[in-house]
């Protein structure tokens, strides 16, 4: 077991290495109109240098003086030592700017992540149990509706019908106008408050897939031979779902959820720039669109290093919950 | 069944006529086509692609027409300024100096009528009275003015100039002496705070008659005699036999737009509409319908304004029988934007689970069937690409284009390209799986026994068996590229302006007024979304129950 996890994360490490390279000149191909407006700004100052020469040394202390694949070892040993610059446009240390902003996008994506736990996979179970009935066709379509809706429709929908017609919550941001005169609960509630048509959202817009998988996988185990064998002995039909089936089909969602843990830091993009949720995801897109080259670059690694660990977390819990892996 | 078997039982078991065989194909057919969600899928693909397609070929307009409409906007007609400068009509042939309205307004308002302009000349106003002056070029003379009745007269009727006997005009100057000082003048002019409006546009009112005109207003006379014609003075009108010829108001009026007269008519109107504090009158335009004129008093300076038919951008038109669907910021009609966009989306959707599909079915297809280092190196790629992190990514290379300003055919291009590119490694996961348990399998062990080349037994034996995971994973991936198109249109990254498509055309809900109040506008692209997306996930899933009848137990 150790030394599959050792292996496991050489290998991530080293597909970090390839992965980061090839974002880093992706990102060298972005616009670099910051710099130039930066510099036009500093050679506009009484007796400053003149915009080629700011240019020159705006570039130079950005690392974007040099060639793609030195500059690419230049940034890697920096952030190696967890140092990924100032963000250009918020003006501040990139980790401190993410320090700031990721416990938003991560209180959002566990909400999200408990009531779609919540609400899918006994949905998931119903309908395998009864299959062809009203109820399962009903989770399915419910399921593949939320595959298929576009979570900025949604979320415009939600926000038509909540905010706009009935005038429940606000159309954005976390905190409403009086929060600062609210007492500490009221704060609390206030931010709770403007969360739930984001988290709405992205329950509605993820839910399908657990539901789908956790229908598939019990249908898988409810055919298997053990499941026959109990009710072959008599078993009733609950201790048959409840006991012997569904613990097998928490084999395959144990690791599903596992390896989808990490996601919860990556912020919802689309949502919170929708809500103007002021979580990674919504910096992210801020970032984008100025042209921040280092919060983006952070990011962006910061979202492969997710992904790899999801995939690694994936694959030992796997290995645990299932011990017929290790033997392989 | 049983009576079937009571029926046929003269049959053999396998007599053709009582066991219909199907082909594998046919059965999975049968299958699908028993699957109502997939039928509804297909319903509203085929209608999508009708929509899309056709209907953009039958609609009268095109994805980026604009169009207009006329739109009555208050604007202003007229403004009115009360006169409060001299207005100097000047005598044929004579030229007045150009400081000759500040020189009035001081000399009436001294009393000293006799003053040097800038240009040397020495000029001198006859008080006609009521506000009304002659303007006279004048000489210092030494005239004796005892016992000279005209000046008796004139002073007596408090006017400082007058005729003399042998039709010389004098103006004479008290400056406290015992006799004024007089001057020899010479007519050039007449000032007044008072304007002429012909009656007749095309007439040119002469010289003369702005001197009777206004000399008879001052003198309280009912008539005057200019150019040999005798007209008479009816309160602010001048008739000529009874026919209106001028109105005196002293009231400026200047028409909004060149080339539009204001007639006198109009101008006795708005003067008494004004005089009786009314904020609106009626009068008849050309057409003789009557237009309602609003007044708007600023300082003393009024405007006339009125509703004016204008040509405007037909933004945000309510769904109407023109127009189905209604049009949108940039006044284009929103059906044709619609079917264009569907156009884009469906093409997109496929050209790129095509390249996909190529892509992966290569890479995945190789990787499987040599095994080894081969797959070794080949999957660590596909490792490698999906790590990327697919949105954040399409957001960078998107805001690149925008940097480079890229036009919008390759934008679509690029985009079908781009998510191809970043897409495949799910498709190469599947074949490699896929031909690593089908290489297993005793067909395949078979197949290597009798001996047939490898090329018929990739084409021949394996890939058939992997088509039907590729099409279902294809017709659910189409969905999947559908929807990440519309967000990134969605996101101004994607399919730009003038070209449409589903996400761009919502990107509308960006503006929270748009989003509330035009409905219309966003609601009928994101169902289209909706629709298409979920219909190509259940043709995928019914596909998957076809072809995989192990799950319909």
């Amino acid at each position: 077991m150790k030394k599959f996890i050792i292996r496991r994360l050489l290998i991530s490490v080293v597909l970090l290495f390839f992965v980061s390279m090839i974002i880093y000149t992706i990102m060298r191909l972005m616009p670099t109109s910051y710099v130039e407006t930066q510099a036009m700004t500093l050679s506009q100052r009484p007796g400053s240098k003149s915009y080629q020469e700011w240019v020159d040394q705006l570039n130079m202390q950005y690392g974007l003086d040099t060639g793609i694949v030195q500059g690419y070892f230049k940034w890697a040993s920096k952030a190696i030592k967890l140092d990924f610059g100032d963000s250009w446009y918020f003006n501040q240390p990139v980790l401190q700017k993410f320090g700031n902003v990721i416990w938003y996008s991560f209180a959002l994506g566990l909400a999200a992540f408990v009531i779609e736990v919540l609400i899918a996979i006994p949905a998931g179970i119903i309908a395998a149990r009864k299959q062809y009935s009203l109820a399962d066709y009903a989770i399915t379509v419910i399921a593949l509706i939320g595959i298929s809706l576009p979570s900025f429709f949604f979320a415009t929908i939600l926000k038509y019908i909540f905010s706009i017609k009935l005038g429940w919550v606000d159309l954005y941001g976390i905190v409403s106008r009086m929060h600062e005169s609210m007492s500490d609960t009221g704060k609390v509630l206030d931010m709770v408050r403007h969360m739930i048509l984001p988290t709405l959202t992205l329950v509605v817009v993820s839910i399908g897939s657990l539901m789908r998988y956790t229908r598939a996988n019990m249908l898988e185990v409810l055919n298997s031979d053990y499941i026959r064998t109990a009710r072959a002995k008599g078993l009733s039909e609950n201790r048959v779902i409840n006991h012997h089936a569904f613990r097998n089909t928490l084999i395959p969602i144990v690791t599903l959820l596992g390896g989808s843990l990490p996601g919860l830091f990556g912020g919802a993009m689309i949502t919170e720039t929708l809500f103007q949720i002021p979580g990674i995801g919504y910096t992210f897109y801020q970032c984008v669109t100025q042209g921040d080259i280092p919060f983006v670059m952070f990011y962006m690694v910061f979202m492969a290093v997710l992904i790899l660990l999801g995939n690694l977390i994936a694959d030992i819990t796997y290995a645990l919950v299932d011990p017929r892996v290790r033997v392989n | 069944m049983e009576n079937e078997n009571i029926q046929n039982e003269e049959m053999h078991l396998d007599d053709a006529a009582r066991v219909r065989v199907l082909s594998p194909g046919m059965m999975v057919f049968k299958r699908f086509i028993r699957n109502k969600l997939a039928i509804v899928g297909i319903v509203i693909i085929v209608f999508m692609f009708l929509f899309s397609f056709v209907g953009g070929l039958l609609i009268p307009y095109s994805q980026s027409q604009v169009f207009y409409t006329t739109d009555s906007i208050l604007k202003d007609y007229a403004g009115a300024t009360a006169i409060d400068q001299y207005q100097v009509y000047q005598a044929d042939g004579a030229t007045l100096p150009s400081d000759i309205y500040s020189k009035t307004l001081i000399a009436s308002a001294t009393g000293k009528y006799v003053f040097e302009t800038r240009d040397g000349s020495l000029l001198g106003l006859g008080n006609v009275g009521d506000g009304v002056y002659r303007i006279f070029s004048v000489e210092e003379v030494n005239k004796l003015l005892k016992k000279n009745a005209a000046y008796d007269e004139a002073v007596a009727a408090d006017k400082n100039f007058f005729e003399d006997t042998d039709g010389t005009t004098y103006v004479f100057q008290d400056e406290g002496q015992a006799f004024p000082t007089v001057y020899k003048a010479t007519e050039i002019g007449v000032a007044a705070m008072k304007s002429f409006t012909p009656f007749n546009k095309d007439e040119s009112l002469s010289f003369e008659f702005y001197r009777g005109a206004l000399v008879a207003s001052a003198d309280g006379e009912s008539s005057f005699e200019a150019d040999g014609k005798k007209y008479a003075v009816d309160g602010d009108v001048i008739t000529l036999d009874g026919a209106d010829v001028a109105l005196v108001s002293d009231v400026n009026f200047n028409a909004a737009n060149a080339g539009v007269f204001i007639s006198p008519d109009y101008k006795e109107t708005a003067m008494a509409a004004i005089d009786a504090g009314q904020d609106s009158f009626t009068f008849p335009d050309e057409d003789g319908t009557e237009v309602e004129y609003r007044i708007e008093n600023k300082n003393g300076q009024y405007t006339f304004r009125r509703f004016q038919e204008t040509r405007v951008i037909d933004t945000y038109a309510a769904p109407s029988a023109q127009h189905w669907v209604g049009t949108d910021a940039n006044g284009m009609d929103l059906l044709a934007r619609l079917m264009y966009g569907g156009r884009i989306s469906l093409l997109i959707g496929f050209v790129v689970i095509f390249i996909e599909v190529f892509i992966g079915m290569i890479i995945g297809g190789v990787a499987g069937f040599f095994g080894g280092w081969v797959d070794n190196l080949l999957m660590r790629i596909v490792d490698i690409v999906y790590c990327i992190p697919t949105m954040p990514l399409y957001l960078i290379l998107g805001s690149i284009m925008d940097y480079y300003q890229a036009s919008a055919t390759t934008r679509i291009y690029m985009l079908c390209v781009i998510m191809a590119v970043i897409g495949w490694v799910g498709i190469a996961r599947i074949v490699r799986g896929q031909i690593l348990s089908l290489r297993e399998q005793e067909f395949m062990v078979a197949a290597e026994a009798t001996g047939i080349s490898t090329y018929r037994r990739i084409f021949k034996h394996l890939i058939p068996n992997v088509v039907p995971q590729l099409i279902v994973f294809a017709s659910m991936g189409l969905g999947d590229v559908i929807l990440a198109e519309a967000t990134l249109s969605f996101l101004g990254l994607g399919i730009k302006y003038p070209a449409a498509s589903w996400g761009s055309i919502i990107n509308a809900v960006n503006d929270s007024y748009v989003m509330s109040n035009y409905v219309f506008v966003w609601l009928p692209a994101g169902l289209f979304i909706l629709l298409t997306v979920l219909a190509f996930n259940f043709i995928g899933d019914g596909l998957r129950d076809a072809f995989d009848p192990k799950m319909k137990r």
